[in-house]
């Protein structure tokens, strides 16, 4: 699926004051790309991020995914694509707390109206994958950061989405687990997913190849490795 | 779409996982709606109360009593001068004189110890006539009622109250058991069904003798009341003014006694149904709005943690619709629940009410339950559909951050 931003504002309004989060961002993104955003805090990452994820309109703008104008769509319709296309993972997990993994992870399958032996079926590979089978019915409160990354990370995947928005998926990790993530996302990536990722950490965003740094609502670098784009 | 069994199984677990907030969600409802069911038939019991009171007074009654109700609020009577007494011969003239006059049931009060074999117990006595018991409606229990052709001449027969006849008599039957009361004898030919109580008598607890014995028993001249009943088809304000006449005209020309009818009575409190009626309402609303601000309250509490949780479920692809089913199903289901719950523990407490406190009729009118029920099931879910509702129309991403 190719992502295409042209001009993309986003302007936020607290009380007397407002804020350009986002500020004529053009960007286009290929199918099965791996970029990382970086940028300083309150640079209009995450504005971004969600803005991709169909999870807030623009002020103005275009974007297209693979040429449908998501403008257009009814939020109706938006939320079908997301149920389709889309798998998000936050910084603060957002696991539904009275929720096991299972359950967690079963519940965009559910929302989609897929039958129960299918969702079981689907959840088992995606946690056999992650490596947390033997968590399946503990409660996220009762799983570590790591593991709860990973339930979350496994939620977003498991209707195998064409894109993956991580908004700094290793921001509460320790360094050990955040790398075992970052491995897992990257895996994902390897088969076919479109990946953006959003983090301060220097070392993981230089892992990708595409490498975006984002300044006050504008995209200020934009740095593709020459051998990588040949590649693909 | 969400499948109906998917939702209903979501719900449930919502219910049940957040169990906290689930349990105050249904006290804040139950307590709401026990409320206003409790105070309600409180104050309706309250009012029946009074009216009963006055109940047994047929609409064809009169009470004569003696001594003159200044109206006009004049001097009680000087030293010496105290109200001249009514008595047996009085009633017995009245009676022959006035043929609109259907029963007559004089009535002389006191206490006395009746005994029974070693057994003694302190009891109202009560002397009257055979009419007492078809004037006030009193049913027998078993026996026959007393005989009393010439009420101005003794009979040993009485009646006694169920209590009297448990304490004193036991399991044994009571009919024709001789009762002693003082140096008087009596003869039980029946027992009293019931309380049969009004105007603070507790007729279980009572024996009836025949007037001109308690005219004896109490040394006593004159009668307490009279009770009159008046033969069907006479006008009963014009047979009060007749009664004031023949008792002027048997007293040497004194207008010395006072004629109560049941009109006057029931006027005299006519201020207090209203008060009473009104304070019921009173009741009602004050109540519903403490429910319905309880009700609110706990409702508000969870919009935060409900609004991330819509956010995350929309993120994750479900529509709006399919979150409104969602939060709709559970609110329906807890505020049900606890508007059941509340209606019943609201009976229950009515019903215990009434066992405990007999003679007050305790019941909650139908038009409080049905309003309480309507109130609660409203606010609950007004305040808990509607934010979920409108939660689900945000942009995800407001929602998610809504908690912050
Ligand atoms: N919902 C919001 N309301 C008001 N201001 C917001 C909102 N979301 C983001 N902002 C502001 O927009 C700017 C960009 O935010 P964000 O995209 O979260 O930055 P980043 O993720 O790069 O730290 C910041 O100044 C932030 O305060
Ligand atoms: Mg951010």
């Amino acid at each position: 699926m190719m992502i295409e931003l042209r001009d993309v504002c986003k302007t936020f309004y607290l009380g007397e004051s407002s804020v350009q989060a986002l500020n004529h961002v053009n960007l286009t993104i290929n199918a099965g790309e791996y970029l990382s955003v970086m940028g300083p805090s309150g640079s209009g990452k995450s504005t971004l991020l969600n803005m991709l994820g169909l999870l807030d309109r623009p002020d103005s703008g275009y974007y297209g995914l693979s040429d449908t104008d998501t403008n257009q769509l009814t939020d109706n319709q938006r939320a079908a694509m997301r149920s389709e296309y889309i798998g998000f993972v936050f910084q603060a997990y957002h696991l539904v707390p009275r929720l096991t993994a299972r359950e967690n992870i079963e519940l965009p399958m559910m929302l989609a109206g897929i039958s129960n032996g299918e969702r079981h079926r689907l959840s088992s590979q995606a946690m056999q994958r992650l490596g947390i089978e033997d968590r399946a019915h503990h409660l996220p409160n009762q799983l570590s950061g790591g593991q709860r990354q990973r339930v979350a990370l496994a939620r977003a995947i498991v209707r195998r989405p064409s894109i993956l928005l991580a908004d700094e998926p290793t921001g509460n990790l320790d360094s050990h687990s955040g790398i075992e993530v970052m491995e897992l996302i990257e895996e994902l990536n390897r088969d076919g997913i479109t990946l953006l990722m959003v983090t301060h950490d220097a070392v993981l965003g230089a892992r990708a190849p595409r490498r975006i740094k984002m300044l006050d609502g504008t995209v200020d670098e934009d740095i593709i490795d020459r051998e990588v784009e040949l590649s693909t | 779409m969400v499948n109906i069994a998917d939702q209903v199984f979501f719900c449930w677990q919502a219910i049940l996982r957040h169990r906290f907030r689930s349990i105050m969600v249904l006290l804040a409802i139950s307590i709401g709606v026990a409320s206003v069911v409790v105070l309600t038939a409180l104050g309706e019991g309250a009012r029946q109360y009074v009216l009963g009171e006055f109940a047994f007074l047929g609409k064809d009654i009169l009470v004569v009593l003696p001594g003159k109700k200044e109206t006009t609020g004049g001097l009680p009577p000087i030293m010496g001068e105290a109200p001249r007494d009514l008595t047996l011969d009085d009633t017995h003239n009245l009676g022959r004189r006035l043929s609109s006059i259907d029963q007559l049931a004089p009535l002389i009060v006191g206490s006395a110890e009746v005994s029974y074999d070693a057994r003694a117990r302190e009891v109202m006595v009560l002397g009257t006539t055979e009419a007492f018991v078809s004037l006030r409606s009193l049913r027998l229990a078993s026996g026959r009622n007393i005989k009393t052709d010439d009420f101005r001449r003794d009979s040993n027969e009485c009646l006694i109250g169920e209590t009297v006849k448990d304490e004193l008599l036991g399991s044994i039957s009571a009919t024709g058991i001789k009762l002693r009361i003082g140096d008087y004898r009596c003869r039980i030919v029946g027992v009293l069904a019931g309380r049969g109580d009004a105007m603070g008598m507790n007729l279980s607890d009572a024996i009836i003798i025949s007037v001109a014995s308690a005219e004896k028993l109490f040394d006593t001249p004159g009668i307490f009341r009279l009770l009159v009943s008046v033969k069907p088809g006479f006008d009963i304000d014009s047979v009060k003014q007749r009664i004031i006449e023949v008792m002027t005209d048997l007293h040497q020309g004194e207008e010395d006694i006072t004629v109560i009818s049941p009109d006057a009575m029931l006027a005299t409190f006519d201020d207090i149904f209203v008060v009473l009626t009104l304070g019921v309402a009173a009741i009602a609303g004050i109540s519903l709005l403490v429910a319905g601000v309880l009700i609110m309250n706990v409702m508000l509490i969870n919009v935060s943690q409900r609004t991330e949780e819509i956010g995350l479920l929309k993120a994750l692809g479900a529509s709006a619709d399919d979150v409104q089913r969602l939060f709709l199903l559970e609110s329906i289901i807890t505020v049900a629940v606890g508007t059941g719950v509340g209606w019943l523990s609201g009976w229950l407490l009515v019903t215990v009410g009434r066992e405990l406190i007999p003679n007050v009729p305790f019941q909650t009118p139908p038009w409080a339950t049905l309003i309480a029920i309507a109130v609660a099931l409203l606010t609950g879910l007004v305040f808990s559909w509607l934010p979920a509702k409108r939660a689900s129309e945000l942009q995800p991403v407001t929602a998610l951050q809504k908690h912050k």
